[in-house]
């Protein structure tokens, strides 16, 4: 890992993207570019993946920034134009997206209200999708025919049954409470129970009721109704599109096409494309297409899920997050190494800046890296690059300075005076005292610094994923959404990996690079 | 060589040395004697300015050291330490030939130069391409020497250069220091606080005392005619043969 290979894997990049960028230029009308962005679940990054189908049968050319890190994250590069749509829901926009005004005395009790707060920030919402993604009380299909419940108010002639309740559900302000209240539910046999145990005992009749989401593939996959709220407890979370209102100008036959998805799914049907996804385990770019060429008789290309086409897929996807994770790594940690060692070096002169230096370095390595992620996107968003690799190497950055720092500054401190004033008497000026003693007596010191900050910048690297820069942490992220262990461990064997690796390569760049007469024998 | 005018030096409330006036001769060896803590390395870190005096002045060779002068003036100071003060991270070579690198001699200059150094010290050459921790204690002392006159200079400042070392390598080592001095005609200024030592060395002996010079000449007047009790505790605490008979005597 020398400079030599960094530096040519940023030219090689740059030049990457220059004549990428001379293509599109080149070619004749350029079609519009178009960025569809979506959250970390499932469902979210299905409903992406069909924004990303439509805009693209329009003739626009999409990338679709799939499972970034939550509503902040997804709003701020909306509204900065990095993104030009994502699937939001109703629920989030009140609480999350308009709540300043909400709680400055706006009433937000209708969707055309929020349409219309939305809009002031040139931000278009779409009429619902279809489906409403809350929660609801379920219950097996058979069970509930026989019983004849069909609304929650069906429950109050049934105290005998029993209810499986996740811990959250239970707990929460707007859960269980409330909701036997306001339905007089007299159920007496409650239990609260991990949600997959719930479906369990669903099947084997310990229970009869569980809180479910709305649209979760287990409902199709235990034949489970959710019950109607007839009295409207819980809050709505209607699915809709937002889009930059810009768009409907640039490319108004795209953004049209991607209103086509308004009115299109229903629970059952998004319910279902989620089951495909997280049960039988297809593609969600697959899902929604085949799901948009029977509802809209489109006929899209979709991608193969024959095995040697996924066993292709698998590896270059290997491959493909190594590069994108070492690039996060190697260059944040360049950029470290070029500015710690000089703030170390200055520290260490001045007892004053050296305390200065180690607060302001240790204060920033305390700071979660969500918030920092979220704090520096609207920076990096004036250039363009609030979402993908800019702040997450700026995140990472800063948090290899303390060790590098701290290594630097302590591995000079430690030099004994009398080295110090030997140097000094020598007759080298300060310069030369630095190069030729100071720093190769610190050497050790720096070099164990630089090596902590890089074996956590490779796991800290994982946070990437949180904003668009792929790495490692992609598929953990989509390991979790899925529940699938395979796949977080795809990220997270790697990941521990090349820690090991960049350990051991350190070791033997001390070896070769620190003196020998400074090694312990 | 040196001249020193109404120098003096406190840190905080200590007074280490009070107004002193004093000068050391060209070519000749000068010893510094006194019990430890009375401010004989103080004395010698003004000389070679990594202290500065409280007030005073101190001319090097007919100039004043002056922070602006002090990097110039020290390639003409060889200062050597106890147990050397060796670079760890440098062989025995690179110490000795350290200096003339900054100062971009030749790599054939440096090293004829640094046989040359090893030869008139005694130092094994097999040593020179050893680190210091590699190397025993009189050798690290013998290296430290070689790199305090790679630059020939002509003033030597010794600070307890034996201190860390047995008797019998301390007395191999004093034979050559000695002759070094004589040969090249160096100007030596060695600090110890033993007589024994001070009376081989030194063509002069300053005795220092709670911060001023109490006695200075040769070895022999201080032993026969002490100026006050102070001296005559301090030689007495040496133990030197003909004086346990003295004092038995007296
Ligand atoms: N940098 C310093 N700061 C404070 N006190 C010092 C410093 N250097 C030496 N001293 C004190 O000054 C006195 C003389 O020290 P020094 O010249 O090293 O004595 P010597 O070499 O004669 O044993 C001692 O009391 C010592 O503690
Ligand atoms: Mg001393």
């Amino acid at each position: 890992m020398n400079h030599r290979t960094i530096a040519l894997s940023v030219s090689s990049l740059t030049f990457y993207a220059l004549s990428l960028f001379g293509l599109t230029v080149a070619v004749r009308a350029e079609p519009p570019q178009v960025n569809i962005g979506s959250k970390a679940f499932t469902e979210s990054v299905i409903l992406g993946e069909m924004a990303a189908h439509l805009a693209r049968h329009a003739g626009a050319e999409v990338r679709h920034r799939a499972e970034l890190g939550g509503t902040q994250i997804l709003w701020q590069a909306l509204t900065s134009g990095e993104i030009d749509a994502y699937v939001e829901y109703t629920g989030t926009i009140r609480e999350e997206i308009v709540a300043d005004a909400a709680r400055a005395g706006a009433a937000f009790d209708s969707e055309q209200s929020m349409r219309d707060a939305l809009a002031q920030q040139h931000v278009v919402m779409s009429q619902r999708i279809g489906f409403n993604n809350t929660y609801a009380l379920g219950m097996r299909r058979s069970v509930a025919e026989r019983l004849n419940i069909r609304c929650i108010s069906d429950l109050q002639k049934h105290p005998e049954l029993a209810l499986g309740l996740s811990d959250e559900f239970y707990e929460r302000q707007d859960g269980w409470h409330p909701l036997q209240q306001k339905y007089q539910l007299p159920q007496t046999q409650i239990r609260v129970m991990e949600h997959n145990l719930a479906y369990r005992g669903l099947e084997k009749d310990a229970v009869q009721v569980t809180d479910l989401y709305t649209t979760d593939p287990e409902i199709k996959f235990y034949d489970l109704v959710a019950l109607e709220d007839d009295l409207a407890f819980f809050p709505t979370y209607y699915a809709v599109v937002l889009m930059r209102d810009d768009l409907e100008r640039r490319a108004p036959s795209v953004a049209a096409s991607i209103l086509k998805m308004e009115g299109l799914i229903d629970p059952q049907a998004m319910s279902s494309m989620s089951a495909q996804v997280r049960l039988d385990r297809k593609l969600e770019t697959v899902v929604a297409g085949e799901f948009l060429n029977k509802s809209l008789h489109l006929s899209l290309q979709l991608p193969s899920s024959s095995m040697s086409a996924q066993v292709g897929r698998f590896l270059s996807k290997i491959l493909h997050t190594t590069l994108e994770h070492l690039f996060l790594v190697v260059i944040s940690l360049g950029f470290a190494i070029a500015i710690a060692i000089p703030l170390g070096i200055a520290a260490s002169r001045n007892e004053a800046i050296g305390q200065t230096v180690l607060g302001v370095v240790g204060v920033i390595q305390t700071l979660p890296s969500m918030a920092l992620l979220v704090f520096m996107m609207p920076f990096f968003a004036l250039f363009d690059m609030g979402i993908g690799p800019a702040p997450a190497i700026m995140a990472l950055f800063l948090y290899s300075l303390l060790p590098i720092v701290r290594g630097t500054y302590s591995g000079i401190r430690q030099i004994p005076a009398a080295m110090r004033e030997s140097a000094e008497v020598l007759g080298l000026d300060s310069g030369a005292r630095l190069r030729l003693v100071e720093l190769p007596l610190a050497l050790p010191s720096i070099l164990s610094g630089i090596k902590t900050a890089a074996v956590i910048n490779v796991g800290t690297a994982t946070i990437g994923a949180l904003i668009g820069a792929g790495g490692y942490g992609s598929p953990i992220l989509t390991g979790i959404r899925l529940n699938d262990l395979s796949l977080i461990l795809q990220g997270a064997i790697p990941a521990a990996v090349l820690a090991l690796v960049v350990q051991y390569g350190f070791g033997l760049l001390e070896k070769r690079i620190v003196s020998p007469g400074l090694q312990p024998k | 060589m040196f001249r020193l005018e109404n120098v003096s030096k406190k840190f905080g409330e200590l007074t280490v040395l009070q107004p002193t006036t004093l000068a050391f001769e060209p070519g000749k060896s000068t010893v510094l004697i006194g019990p430890s803590g009375c401010g004989k390395s103080t004395l010698l870190r003004l000389l070679v300015g990594l202290l500065q005096p409280d007030s005073g002045t101190i001319h090097f060779d007919g100039t004043e050291l002056k922070a602006s002068n002090l990097l110039q003036m020290r390639h003409r100071m060889g200062y050597v330490i106890q147990d050397g003060g060796l670079f760890p991270h440098l062989t025995a070579a690179e110490n000795v030939g350290l200096m003339a690198r900054y100062l971009k001699w030749s790599a054939d200059k440096i090293r004829t130069r640094v046989e040359e150094l090893a030869d008139l010290t005694r130092l094994p050459k097999a040593a020179l391409d050893r680190y210091p921790a590699q190397i025993s204690g009189g050798q690290r002392q013998r290296v430290g020497i070689m790199r305090a006159l790679m630059l020939d200079p002509p003033v030597m400042l010794l600070d307890e250069p034996m201190g860390a070392l047995d008797p019998l390598v301390r007395y191999d080592l004093q034979e050559d220091l000695l002759k070094i001095f004589r040969t090249l005609n160096k100007t030596a200024i060695t600090v110890t606080h033993d007589m024994g030592e001070a009376g081989f060395f030194g063509d002069h002996i300053i005795m220092l005392g709670e911060g001023r010079i109490v006695q200075q000449g040769k070895l022999d007047e201080m032993i026969s005619n002490p100026a006050n009790d102070f001296v005559a505790r301090f030689v007495r605490a040496q133990r030197l043969p003909t004086l346990t008979q003295q004092g038995g005597l007296s």
